[in-house]
């Protein structure tokens, strides 16, 4: 799956990042991370707070970064 | 893939570590006293730090300014903590989204007041700036709504009002939210009128976008409990320096300034204290809750109301890594009358309550 990361890099955005790989892994899942930080991608995708969580291009998360276990069920 | 995660996207679990009572809420109960206790039992502390441990003469510069600092410097973290537990907790049932939406729907003067209205209560971060001024006006709310929203968010935020209630009591605190709410309205509806679409960057409008839909969030009180803990160590982690600088200046002006000084710069006589007040603190970057305990000093040592109250909303009001962020979607022209009309307003207010009280 394709993970992606929307922020321009404040600390919330690297804590989701670093969650977000957490997750993945805790899982076993096959997945790619990627940040998007500049402006135009990140509105691209329609989410007004960040650090957004998108999987697979589905807005999942945007506005705060929830725990690691919420992370999981977010994935399946 | 597709289809179910589209499914489960709007259904998202509650974020619970864990399920014990402590661990779903129950460690409140045993807080909760703890803090009034500790809260209460300040005072005598603080003042038998300062006088009998560290062996400082009361009444003496040093004694004053330390015996200051140890007591309000636990003081406004405490409260701090408190106030931005309970908030984020509210803030958990209010979303940027759906302000977005109450306000795509309204023209006019109307919207103006609304998106004032709202902008105290919904969480804004100034780090959301685009993303958030660009998902405003792309669903159809009006531009000048969008920056009475800009402009009542940071600066007639929650926590500012009830640092401003717990400290000064709520004469000040509604004084700073009417006169707040009323610059975030008088702001939006002249750029409103003067009809500035054009002064947009071109990408805000030419950019394909399609809102997402928001995180549907239903989640009980432990999961609301936990994101406003996990809010609350956030912001703390931002602002406790801050806090305890500003106190540390607030303490050396309460030991070592005297009364007759700054009540001859920032007193009623000197009208130009207010315009000053402002261009000092736009360029100033803290939130509320620093410079609050500044402004508790100012006005405990002679500084006229108008005059703190001006400094303190072009502080948290105005910002300039703000304005940085704000120029990707602002051209120039857009972009200064904002910060003018904003100033404009701020040193009003200052002028008006300088006369009235």
């Amino acid at each position: 799956m394709r993970i992606e990361i929307l922020g321009t890099g404040c600390a919330k955005c690297k804590l989701l990042a670093e969650r977000a790989e957490e997750a993945a892994r805790g899982i076993g899942a096959d997945y790619t991370l990627v940040k998007v930080t500049e402006y135009p991608d990140i509105v691209a995708r329609g989410v007004m707070t960040t650090p957004g969580l998108v999987v697979d291009g589905v807005v999942k998360s945007q506005g705060h970064v929830p725990t690691v276990a919420a992370i999981q069920e977010l994935l399946r | 893939m597709d289809v179910e995660s589209k499914s489960c996207a709007c259904a998202a679990p509650t974020p619970v570590q864990g399920d014990g009572f402590w661990k779903s809420g129950g460690w409140l109960l045993i807080a909760l006293p703890t803090w009034f206790a500790l809260y209460f039992s300040l005072k005598p502390l603080a003042d038998w730090l300062a006088f009998r441990v560290l062996g400082l003469q009361a009444g003496s510069r040093l004694g004053e300014a330390v015996a200051f600092f140890v007591y309000d410097g636990p003081k406004v973290l405490l409260l701090l903590g408190l106030v931005v537990l309970g908030v984020s907790f509210v803030q958990t049932f209010i979303s940027p989204e759906r302000t977005r939406d109450l306000l795509a729907t309204r023209t006019g003067a109307w919207s103006n007041l609304l998106a004032s209205l709202l902008g105290i209560a919904t969480p804004f971060c100034s780090c959301s700036a685009v993303p958030l001024f660009i998902g405003f006006v792309r669903v159809g709310v009006p531009l000048g709504a969008t920056f009475s929203f800009l402009v009542s968010a940071p600066m007639v935020n929650e926590v500012a009002l009830f640092m401003l209630l717990s400290l000064f009591g709520w004469r000040i605190a509604l004084l700073y939210a009417v006169t707040g709410v009323a610059i975030a309205f008088f702001s939006g509806w002249v750029i409103g009128k003067l009809r500035m679409e054009r002064h947009l960057e071109p990408w805000v409008m030419e950019i394909p976008y399609e809102a997402a839909e928001a995180d549907g969030r239903s989640m009980g009180f432990p999961g609301r409990l936990g994101l406003a803990v996990q809010a609350t160590r956030d912001i703390f982690a931002k602002v406790w320096l801050y806090v305890l600088a500003g106190i540390a200046v607030g303490a050396f002006l309460h030991g070592y300034v005297p009364a007759e000084l700054l009540a001859r710069f920032m007193g009623k006589s000197a009208w130009w204290s207010v315009p000053l007040a402002v261009l000092i603190g736009v360029p100033l970057y803290a939130n509320a809750a620093g410079i609050i305990p500044i402004v508790q000093v100012l006005l405990a040592k002679g500084a006229a109301l108008g005059t703190a109250l001006a400094f303190m909303m072009a502080v948290t009001g105005l910002s300039l890594p703000e304005t940085v962020i704000l120029r990707k979607v602002l051209r120039p022209t857009l972009l200064t009358t904002f910060l003018g009309v904003v100033a404009v307003g701020i040193i009003l207010v200052g002028f008006l309550f300088n006369v009235l009280m």
